[in-house]
Parts: C-alpha cells; sequence; structure tokens
C-alpha cells in the first residue's frame, strides 16, 4: 500500500507536470499503475519508487509514472455514433469547405491508437474520403505512442468496440495478437504532445478529437488545454468531446460531441 | 422480452452465457449443438442466436447455413462464439450471414459491447 503522504507527492507530481487531477485517495488505482512502472525500472516495490523520485528529481522515473497515472481506459470506435456522424457529414462537409486542399485531423490524447486508428479504418472504407485527410495523433507517453505506432492489439483489445467486420477487413493475426494492416497504420503520423505546452505550432487543424481528456485534467490545466485547443484549430473547424462532457468556453455545439468555435 | 438461444456443447460455457444475458434482460434458452439449436428454432425463432463452432453433430457454421436458408432464418441475430481466432476463418462465418464474433475467452463486457453492436442492446455500458 502507498502512505497517503506520497499518494499527495505523486498526486501533485501528476499536476505540475501534466496538469493531471488525479485523486490522493485513491490508493488503488495508484498502486495498480505504479507497480508496472516500480517492476520495469528495477525497484523492490511502488514505495520504492517514491522514495528515490522524493530523493532525486528524476526526470525520465518522474514522467514515467505521470504517463501511467494518465493512461486512459480506450477502446474502439467509442461511441460509435460519433464515428458515423464525422464520416457520413462534418469530414465531407470540411472536404468541400477545404476545396481541394488536404483536411488536417488531430487526435490529441490519443492513448494506445484506437481512436484515430478507428477515424483511419472508416476513412479507409468510405471512398469520398480517402487521400484527402491527414491524420496526426498524439500522445503525453512514448509508451503509448510505441504501442499505437505499433498497431499490435490483444484479443481482448480488438473485441472492445471492434466491429468482427473491420477485424477482418483490416486485422492480421500475428502471433497471440492482431496487428492492423500498414496500409492504415501508414495513414497516421504521430508525435509526443504534453497539451500544457504551447500547441499552436501543430496547428492549424480542421478537426480536432479530444475526447474524455478535459475532465482528467484539474480545472486551471482544462482552460489552458482548452484554450490552446482553439488556437491550433483552422476557422470553420471542429472539435469533437466525449459523450457528457460539459462543453468548454469558446465553444457552440454543432451535432451531438461535435463542437464549432464561438464567433 | 427478448430471447436468446445459447448453442454450446459446454455445459460450462452456456451457464455464463445465460448469466451474462440475464443480466441484460434476455430470457435465454440452451442447446448443446445444432440440431437441438435447430428444434429450438422451428419451434419459436429467438431474436438473437450465440453460436459455438465446434460441436459434436451439427456444428455452428453448418447450423446457421440451415438457419439461414429457413423462410424465417434471417430474423435472428447471430454472434458465433467460438475459440477460433485465425482472420480467415472468422471472414467465412460472417460471409455465411453470422452478424458479429466474439473471440473465446470472453467476457462481460465484450459480450455487451457485441451484443450492442447487432443492435440488441440500447447501448453498450461505459
Amino acid at each position: 500500500m502507498i502512505a497517503a503522504l506520497d499518494r499527495s507527492f505523486l498526486a501533485a507530481l501528476c499536476l505540475a507536470r501534466a496538469g493531471l487531477k488525479v485523486d490522493a485517495d485513491k490508493s488503488y488505482l495508484m498502486e495498480s499503475r505504479v507497480a508496472p512502472v516500480a517492476r520495469r525500472e528495477g525497484f523492490a516495490s511502488a514505495e520504492a519508487l517514491i522514495e528515490a523520485l522524493r530523493e532525486r528529481a528524476d526526470e525520465r522515473l518522474g514522467w514515467a509514472v505521470v504517463e501511467a497515472m494518465a493512461l486512459p481506459e480506450t477502446e474502439f470506435f467509442r461511441d460509435a455514433e460519433v464515428f458515423d456522424h464525422l464520416a457520413e457529414s462534418v469530414l465531407p462537409a470540411l472536404i468541400r469547405a477545404r476545396g481541394g486542399q488536404t483536411v488536417r485531423v488531430w487526435s490529441a490524447a490519443c492513448g494506445a491508437g484506437q481512436e484515430i486508428y478507428s477515424l483511419a479504418m472508416r476513412i479507409a472504407d468510405t471512398p469520398g474520403l480517402t487521400g484527402r485527410i491527414d491524420l496526426f495523433a498524439s500522445d503525453l507517453s512514448e509508451r503509448s505512442l510505441e504501442k499505437a505506432q505499433a498497431g499490435l492489439y490483444s484479443q481482448f483489445e480488438v473485441q472492445r468496440g471492434l466491429p468482427a467486420r473491420s477485424l477482418v477487413r483490416h486485422f492480421e493475426r500475428e502471433g497471440e495478437a492482431f496487428v492492423l494492416s500498414p496500409r492504415v497504420r501508414q495513414a497516421v503520423r504521430w508525435g509526443r504532445v504534453n497539451l500544457l505546452d504551447d500547441v499552436s505550432r501543430l496547428g492549424p487543424f480542421d478537426l480536432i478529437l479530444c475526447r474524455n481528456v478535459l475532465p482528467s485534467l484539474a480545472p486551471e490545466a482544462r482552460d489552458r488545454v482548452a484554450r490552446s485547443l482553439l488556437r491550433a484549430l483552422a476557422p470553420g473547424g471542429r472539435v469533437v468531446l466525449g459523450r457528457r462532457e460539459p462543453m468548454g468556453p469558446g465553444l457552440i455545439a454543432a451535432a451531438p460531441c461535435v463542437f464549432a468555435a464561438a464567433a | 422480452m427478448k430471447t436468446c438461444l445459447v448453442v454450446d456443447d459446454s455445459r460450462v460455457i452456456r451457464k455464463v452465457s445465460r448469466r451474462i444475458l440475464e443480466d441484460h434482460g434476455f430470457e435465454v434458452a440452451e442447446a448443446g449443438d445444432g440440431v437441438e439449436a435447430m428444434a429450438w428454432c422451428s419451434a419459436m425463432m429467438p431474436d438473437a442466436i450465440l453460436l459455438d463452432w465446434r460441436m459434436p453433430g451439427m456444428d455452428g457454421l453448418e447450423f446457421l447455413r440451415r438457419l439461414r436458408a429457413e423462410p424465417a432464418g434471417r430474423t435472428p441475430k447471430v454472434v458465433f462464439c467460438s475459440v477460433e481466432c485465425e482472420v480467415a476463418r472468422i471472414r467465412e462465418v460472417l460471409d455465411a450471414g453470422a452478424d458479429e464474433y466474439i473471440m473465446k475467452p470472453f467476457d462481460g463486457a465484450i459480450m455487451a459491447g457485441k451484443l450492442a453492436a447487432v443492435g440488441l442492446l440500447a447501448e453498450a455500458p461505459t
């Protein structure tokens, strides 16, 4: 068990580095996320790792812990109707509006890639969309990005949200796991991005997906990230938030989960 | 109440599946192979069929083909549930008319997601 003082220490670290709102009372969550990092890094326990962090300001080790605490639970086609709406309505409209220019999409906090790959699969399956959309995905966690880029998912992961028809169309079996086709994988560019940093250099994007991210941030960080997402949004662009997520400031609802910048 | 026929030669799997389905409000019937399942379907077509592949007597794929050839046999949503996880074999049963596919081992969340995907649950629990 991680002691209360250590839990507060970790919560403060997550807040300072990534603006993450971590409940210091949730000892089980912390234990389950930090223990694997401790094992990987050669510590006897989560407590030993935290002690080492307290004693010396180890940048890399600190980030490893923060990234582990930021891991989102994710599945393919989460809130499937959002992907239908994007493929049938939002993306065709953006393509028309851009008049032949490539439409730029950003999945902010992409985790292990299920969201951006879900969109990439829909695009590959929709004739009018193929070849006209540029996909960029970023995450705070190097490890998540590595996993995402590999496009390798366990049997359990490919059964969460992924229709069997999409599985047989876009995946091949590789050992005990399933690997996404190179065609879909190569449609996505990746980068490590801390949403607290200046993200305006990445933009402008016509479509930004930032689903189920803002609610995990502390209020101050949430406002800061929401504002910088807006700065990275191209005129006429759209922002997609998670279901039941409160609408951020400066946004107006365009469709369920889909928002435009207020004039 | 929606009805689901669970077809599997393993009593343990039938029991596990029944419990998950009942939690989602299904009325559940069980069959141990394709022949028994055909008999059920001739008496009354269920809304859903959870179908194992490898079974003695009539296997899942043969049952599916026969079912889909029946007059009302296109109505039930058929979700395969098998240890088979080769992509080409999964494609084979989807082409034969299966609506979804679950690879064993599975859990309640996977089954709920698949039932939602074929329109038998209002929405997948998040």
